[in-house]
């Protein structure tokens, strides 16, 4: 599974990074992986990421 | 018109791959693989695929799809149709943003007697609009601005079938390709330098610097004229005359860390910096992102504001440093290339004119350069010429 990210929904509220620590934000803060693969053990931290952003730019991906 | 009709879609699929065709909106990508990618996605979904002949030409510096549809629309709608029969596709449009390219693009169809139904699409010209999403979007009846991939056209696009979005140039040479001519051919627009703009055809590998050299209209010896060019328009980079050996095609031109992308070469000439000139293309760019990704909009906006301090002698060394870290750290985080190509540009500028960049920590230019104490200069739109000047002669 994958956690990919809408760079178009992307405003760089940094949410996600702090749901997710995998998640790395650039230097203005906006998220940087498209695509992140996720281990089973990363599931619930990837979608607390998902529903921390507030304009859904995280979706998992089978 | 077309002589090809007799050739079956696969023969004549086969017959692109052979030849190595490949599309000249910019990407290059193969022309087969993206039919046969359209082709089995339609098949695979149980729907009929669209194809697009894709001729809003967004590069400012290109001419050449614009040349084709005001010159030679039957030409593209030929290719268009041999496409759709490829792909068994059952619609088809037009996706143009010039006026002129748009009449002489429907009087074109009106006069054909095609089965297939061929639509004119009228977008507005933006930079972004062309890009092969944002073209899904609009017929769709959205805004001309592109979405995040996945999916591509070719898996989902126009009313969620499978979509073929072809530049006019490639469908041009796929039509010359069914008529048995040579698709080696490449239509490139020089402009810059202070010279008239113009639109040539010339063999595929030929050397850059014998085109320049014919632009330029004299014997001197190649480069004097010149401080520098920009390469396959503004996402192809900032480079110094050492790229004139080059052979133009895709590959020797990406091996050479340039591009050919659409064909637009722009020349810079002894009296003009290569600081303002990137300072205008990074200006020109932040105000075309279609300011949906955020990283975008900060990105395009902070390249444009630094090389404009820069230019104008003000830039700190943590400024430089930007610079060349930005153009590392965003190019592939927008859903276009818009990005790309302003990090690209920034990038190039510093690998290509690290002197001159240098040179501006302690001022703009002295001497000839008027450019870098300008607020900005503005990016040049060539006219369309009426021919295709065929080079070598």
């Amino acid at each position: 599974m994958n956690l990919s990210l809408d760079p178009t929904r992307c405003q760089g509220y940094g949410l996600c990074a702090e749901a997710f620590t995998a998640i790395e934000l650039d230097e203005f803060g906006y998220a940087v992986q498209r695509r992140l693969p996720l281990a089973d053990a990363d599931l619930d931290a990837a979608r607390a990421a998902v529903a921390a952003c507030p304009n859904s730019a995280l979706r998992i991906e089978k | 018109m077309l002589t090809a009709q007799l050739d079956s879609a696969p023969a004549l699929l086969r017959r692109v791959e052979a030849a190595g065709l490949r599309g000249r909106g910019g990407a290059g990508f193969p022309l087969a693989r993206k039919l046969r990618a359209v082709r089995d996605a339609g098949l695979a979904a149980g729907l009929a695929p669209v194809t697009v002949a894709n001729g809003e030409e967004g590069e400012p510096g290109s001419v050449k799809d614009k040349y084709l549809l005001r010159q030679r629309p039957h030409e593209v709608l030929d290719g268009l149709t041999l496409a759709a029969r490829m792909v068994g596709a059952g619609h088809a449009y037009v996706y143009v943003s010039d006026p002129v390219s748009a009449a002489a693009v429907t009087a074109a169809v009106r006069s054909r007697t095609d089965p297939l139904g061929i639509e004119v699409i009228e977008v507005e010209h933006a930079y972004v609009a062309g890009e092969e999403s944002a073209v899904v979007r609009r017929i769709d009846g959205g805004p001309a601005l592109p979405t995040a991939k996945p999916p591509r056209p070719f898996e989902r696009g126009v009313g969620g079938a499978p979509t073929l979005v072809s530049n006019v140039e490639t469908l041009a040479r796929l039509a010359a390709l069914a008529r048995g001519e040579r698709t080696d051919r490449l239509l490139l627009t020089v402009s810059g330098a202070g010279l008239l703009p113009r639109l040539y055809e010339v063999p595929e590998g030929m050397a850059l610097g014998e085109l320049v050299r014919v632009h330029l209209g004299d014997t001197r010896p190649r480069g004097l004229m010149l401080r520098g060019l920009m390469l396959g328009g503004l996402a192809g980079g900032i480079h110094t005359p050492a790229i004139l050996p080059a052979p133009l095609s895709f590959d020797s031109l990406a091996a050479a860390g340039a591009a050919l992308g659409c064909g637009a070469i722009h020349l810079i000439g002894p009296d003009q910096c290569p600081v303002a000139v990137v300072r205008d293309a990074l200006s020109y760019l932040a105000e075309q992102s279609a300011r949906q990704c955020g990283v975008c909009v900060t990105g395009t906006s902070r390249l444009a504001a630094t090389m404009t301090k820069a230019a104008q002698g003000v830039a700190t060394a943590a400024d430089l440093d930007a610079l060349e870290r930005w153009a590392v750290m965003l190019p592939g985080r927008g859903a276009c290339g818009l990005l790309d190509a302003a990090a690209r540009l920034a990038g190039s500028l510093t690998v290509s004119f690290p002197g001159a960049l240098a040179a501006h920590m302690a001022g703009p230019c002295a001497g000839p350069c008027a450019g870098c104490t300008q607020a900005r200069g503005s990016i040049a739109v060539p006219v369309v010429p009426r021919t295709a000047e065929k080079v070598p002669t």
